[in-house]
């Protein structure tokens, strides 16, 4: 479960070009507007569902208002970027209620399968679809052990300028890449979360040794979920 | 009778092409500034490969530079009439629109993008966006109250 101890090394020797470090666990990832994303970081969420509540839905309701998506009141084909999952364990009936969403693989099976290369991994480890190039084949939806890619089957109206959305095209979280390119650092599911006081969502850098997120890996562990499938999941779990 | 449906066509062309092309020319919506990202000609000719250009960049290397994006054509030429309400791709005097029509284009960006600059969102809040929004809200809350 290591981030590539070699690179971090590396990093901590020379320092990231564009990134600064501020003080200590504050890292301003300050890139130009023109550089591309690099490997320098890798986002993630790191999700502790011991503040998680079963009851609530915040983080799904900001997600759907934050990138616009319609409840047509068709359930079964309706977009779902992120969904909650009550769990309970049959043996020790403790119950765990989690937020599921893409887990930003590190070798993604949707990527993988997509016979367009539509469906691509970013250099800082979001995965995204390409919506250009997506025809809607849905490989990467039968590929994705998270069930985390919706289908659009109708035509979109709305659509808010930071999230392009349509028909004919597959979508799935984007780990709210349009904040995290305008350098807020946050997604709009951590943040609601936050707001509601259960701080159960933390987004951050990986890669960096001294972020809130590595920090807590470091000290309490987290698991990926399917990890037997060797992925590396950028989102990783608390308390399962 | 073919005689006189010659003639009539005839006089159509005759007197048409000016006639038509002053009912029908672009109307060219008035845009913010006065200088656009390049020179005139240069756009007209070449603008959907700046737009392609930029749009792989964005999408896989999160390059979001403004000059040739597509938010920042709709910034400069999608404008609010008097009224303060800018005009859907589906209006003829949406700036995208009405040349595409002029130059018989179809394009589909607008399947999935917004058409309207950011400020149709923040400043004067579109009513029916609002309902939308609210509804989404409504809508979870019933269902999940139902399951």
């Amino acid at each position: 479960m290591s981030f590539d101890a070699s690179r971090r090394t590396f990093l901590q020797s020379v320092g990231a070009a564009g990134a600064m470090t501020l003080a200590p666990g504050v890292l301003l990832y300050a890139r130009a507007p023109d550089a591309p994303v690099s490997d320098a970081v890798r986002w993630g969420l790191l999700i502790d569902t011991r503040q998680c509540q079963e009851d609530c839905h915040a983080c799904v309701d900001a997600c759907n208002e934050e990138h616009n998506l319609q409840d047509l009141g068709r359930p079964l084909t309706d977009a779902q970027w992120i969904r909650k999952l009550n769990v309970r364990d049959p043996l020790t009936d403790r119950s765990v209620s989690l937020p599921m969403m893409c887990q930003h693989c590190e070798h993604p099976p949707c990527v993988d399968v997509c016979p367009t290369g539509a469906s691509f991994r970013r250099a800082d480890g979001i995965v995204l679809v390409d919506k250009h190039t997506c025809i809607g084949c849905r490989y990467c939806m039968m590929a994705c052990p998270y069930k985390a890619r919706s289908f659009i089957h109708e035509n979109l109206t709305e659509q808010l300028p930071h999230a392009p959305r349509g028909k004919g095209c597959v979508e799935s979280c984007t780990l709210c890449v349009h904040k995290v390119d305008a350098g807020e650092d946050t997604t709009a599911c951590a943040e609601a979360c936050r707001h509601e006081g259960h701080q159960a969502i933390l987004f951050g850098d990986l890669n960096d040794p001294d972020s809130e997120i590595s920090r807590r890996l470091r000290e309490f562990g987290g698991i990926q979920i399917r990890a037997d499938l060797g992925l590396n999941t950028g989102v990783r779990y608390q308390g399962l | 009778m073919r005689r006189s449906a010659l003639l009539l066509l005839a006089a159509t062309l005759a007197a048409g092409p000016q006639a038509l092309a002053d009912d029908l020319g672009p109307f060219i919506a008035e845009p913010k500034g006065e200088q656009c990202v390049e020179p005139t000609q240069v756009m007209r000719e070449r603008h959907w490969e700046f737009i392609l250009h930029q749009r792989d960049e964005t999408v896989h290397e999160g390059i979001r530079t403004t000059r040739h994006s597509l938010k920042n054509c709709l910034e400069c030429h999608v404008r609010p009439d008097a009224e303060d309400r800018f005009p859907r791709a589906s209006n003829p005097r949406h700036f995208c629109t009405s040349c595409h029509i002029y130059a018989s284009v179809r394009i589909d960006c607008f399947e999935c993008h917004a058409d309207r600059p950011q400020a149709a969102y923040s400043a004067a809040p579109d009513p029916e966006g609002m309902e939308l929004a609210e509804m989404i809200r409504r809508r979870g809350t019933e269902r999940r109250s139902a399951e």
